[in-house]
């Protein structure tokens, strides 16, 4: 057949059926680039995801393992003032007890002595010290005592600095190198989980330097976020949704909630200095003052939540409560509130974590401090996880660096467990039908 | 005796009835337990009921008929003041139960509900145990002094409702559980376990299979002897297979009213014919 047998019916058809085709073409073309385009987006967001959090592990992770030096100590009673014990150098007694396990001894200068101090930790002097304090009979005699190489020296042996790392970049000479080398022969060096890091709070010295105070600090200051901002959102919410009149006061106060939501936090932490230091006297640096700071920040994202969650709740259910006669506290707090629980509470842990992380408000108020205990009521001066990873990023030691990213994946782990639990609660909450 | 064996007597003793109720004079307050009289609901500026006044007996199945929109579900939730939970939403005129105004200032609207029971369309339980649904009006209410008390109202209710055979044995499985014709039944025994008076049912049937409607319409027919009964409906047949008297709205007011068969069989307004004989609607 020829195209001059068509009839004009038939060329006509063919053509519509020709482009139908060409538009059902162009169809799966658009979708399967759209999908394209949606899956590039994925992988691109998971590559920087992996990207950042392997970057922190990797830095991180070593901070984990530490190593320790076990000495006998031979306490010499001529050094040992007993008049005025903490007077007592006990750290070049325990630098001169290591020299003298390698077979060496000290210059007239005590630079051997010097050089020594610096690879072992002030930890082990202070343990004398305590031991001493508790017992005088032990002068004279040999002791034995477990402390931390100093982290220089940890280094060291993790491999981040090697003899062929430039001198003035491993803050190490060669004959420290040397003694670090025979100590880990001799079997006195033992490497393992460090509990300081974990056991510890902030320290000038590096392997001292622990976040344990950091993570009270964080609890507490979000305990007194949480004792705040639930309830007083959860309420507020309630009854903008549920008692509130709509009207114009109801609608101003709603932009106001959904513009508070969108404000930067550091101006919240402007609010605190102002309101709760200046007027309130509030002990600055204190759990108490960050908590309230940031009750303030974490109310609209918990109000908004809230209210969307109750919207969620179907009509049918109140007016199947108000036609059994329940009155409209009742319908609420028997009917709605319950149902809409799941969706309030993962509102207001992800709140509780985003205030977590929250650092700039804290920086205002004068968080960002050192603090090298850990806080003992909610008005004792603090410190907190993410401060504390702005602190130690600022410290020039090397050994500081490693302790920031282990300090983030602390962080990471908390903000995880918290995202767990509001996973949890919604499960729980859910499984009543 | 099931209006759904033997439908014509029970409409006949309704004519009856009805007659005597025609006779007993113009005073309508004495007619009707709920009587209403130049009911009008403004939503904010627009008017969705016009001077509508309707009597609906005691111990009777009032229909309320007529296309959509035509404001019987807004005269419906008039009756329990479901109305003044919309915001915007007014109500003018006089609605009597039992010679008293229920919109007066001295009436509570929920003590008024637990007098003036209502079910839904879409069956609504409570996302609790079929126990709880049933027990949470009386609870709140304190009709029972005691869980065994309680547990009694919860029975009877759902025995009435011709649900307890099906569920006796599963009380604390969710109400959620059930088929939607349960779950309508259900609804049903919650709105009679706050022992009401007036049972106001909107379309209940709408979103059921013939089935379960036959079954709905069944137990509407035994609740009968109890309850004044009022339901909207979009189904002619079920109207004038459960009811004994009929109101056909249209825009907002009501065209004609009077006993089911009357309209059904000899409508007097031209549009109630229309209607009934599906020309419009």
């Amino acid at each position: 057949m020829t195209d001059a047998a068509l009839t004009p019916a038939q060329s006509a058809k063919a053509r519509a059926r020709a482009e139908s085709e060409a538009r059902l073409k162009r169809r799966y073309r658009a979708e399967a680039r759209f999908r394209f385009y949606g899956r590039a987006a994925i992988i691109l967001a998971l590559a920087f995801l992996v990207l950042l959090l392997g970057r922190i592990g990797l830095q991180g992770y070593s901070t984990f393992t530490d190593y320790r030096v076990s000495l006998p100590v031979q306490v010499n009673a001529d050094r040992v003032d007993m008049a005025d014990l903490g007077g007592s150098n006990f750290n070049l007694t325990v630098a001169e007890s290591a020299l003298a396990l390698l077979g060496e001894t000290d210059d007239p200068y005590g630079e051997a002595s010097a050089e020594m101090m610096a690879i072992l930790s002030g930890d082990m002097g202070f343990q004398i010290l305590d031991r001493l304090r508790e017992d005088p009979s032990l002068v004279g005699q040999t002791i034995t005592v477990q402390g931390p190489m100093k982290a220089n020296a940890s280094l060291y042996y993790k491999g981040q600095i090697s003899r062929d790392t430039e001198v003035g970049g491993r803050l190490l000479s060669d004959r420290q190198l040397d003694w670090l080398d025979e100590l880990r022969e001799r079997g006195v060096v033992s490497g393992g989980f460090n509990w300081t890091f974990l056991s510890r709070s902030d320290s000038t010295e590096p392997e001292q330097a622990g976040v344990w105070g950091a993570v009270v600090g964080s609890a507490m200051m979000l305990f007194v976020t949480a004792m705040l901002a639930a309830p007083i959102g959860v309420l507020a919410a309630t009854y903008l949704e549920e008692f509130a009149p709509k009207n114009r006061w109801t609608d101003i106060i709603e932009v106001n909630i959904n513009n508070l939501a969108a404000v930067p936090s550091i101006i919240y932490g402007l609010l605190g200095l102002a309101v709760f230091i200046n007027w309130l006297a509030v002990p600055r640096s204190s759990p108490l003052l960050g908590g309230l700071v940031l009750a303030l920040m974490s109310l609209p994202t918990i109000i908004i939540a809230t209210r969307s969650a109750l919207r969620a709740v179907p009509p049918s259910i109140r007016e199947a409560a108000l036609a059994v006669g329940a009155s409209r506290t009742q319908t609420v707090f028997h009917h709605v509130l319950p149902l809409a629980m799941p969706g309030m509470m993962t509102g207001v842990i992800l709140s509780l974590a985003h205030a977590l992380g929250e650092t700039a408000p804290l920086l205002m108020i004068g968080m960002v401090s050192f603090v090298p205990g850990v806080p003992e009521t909610l008005t004792s001066a603090a410190t907190v996880l993410p401060v504390q990873i702005f602190i130690w990023e600022n410290a020039s030691e090397r050994a500081f660096h490693e302790r920031t990213a282990a300090a983030i994946i602390v962080l990471l782990v908390f903000m995880v467990l918290m995202n767990l639990v509001a996973v949890l609660v919604r499960r729980r909450f859910e499984r009543r039908w | 005796m099931t209006p759904m064996s033997n439908p014509r007597s029970s409409f006949k003793m309704t004519a009856q009835r009805d007659d005597a109720l025609a006779s007993a004079g113009t005073s309508r307050a004495a007619v009707g337990k709920v009587s209403a009289t130049d009911v009008s609901v403004f939503y904010g500026d627009k008017q969705a009921l016009f001077d509508v006044s309707l009597d609906m007996p005691d111990r009777m199945v009032t229909a309320l008929i007529g296309p959509s929109g035509c404001g019987k579900s807004t005269f419906l939730r008039c009756i329990n003041r479901m109305n003044d939970t919309i915001p915007g939403a007014r109500v003018d005129g006089k609605i009597i139960l039992d010679g008293e105004d229920i919109n007066d200032r001295k009436v509570d609207p929920v003590l008024l509900r637990a007098r003036v029971g209502m079910v839904f369309q879409k069956p609504n339980p409570f996302p609790k145990s079929i126990f709880e649904n049933v027990a949470y009006g009386p609870r709140i209410h304190g009709f029972a002094d005691n869980k065994t008390e309680l547990a009694d109202i919860v029975e009877s209710s759902l025995k009435r409702a011709g649900l307890w055979k099906e569920v006796a044995d599963r009380l604390q499985a969710p109400g959620t559980s059930l088929s939607g014709g349960q779950q309508q039944r259900l609804v049903i025994a919650r709105a009679i376990a706050v022992s009401p008076e007036v049972i106001l049912m909107d379309e209940p049937c709408s979103a059921l299979d013939p089935i379960a409607t036959a079954k709905i319409e069944e137990l509407i027919d035994d609740l009968r002897s109890q309850y004044c009964i009022v339901i909207v409906t979009h189904s002619m047949a079920q109207a004038a297979r459960v009811s004994q008297r009929t109101a056909f709205f249209h825009m907002g007011a009501v065209v004609e009213a009077g006993a089911t068969d009357e309209i059904f069989t000899n409508p007097r307004d031209t549009r109630t014919q229309d209607y009934i004989t599906g020309r419009f609607g």
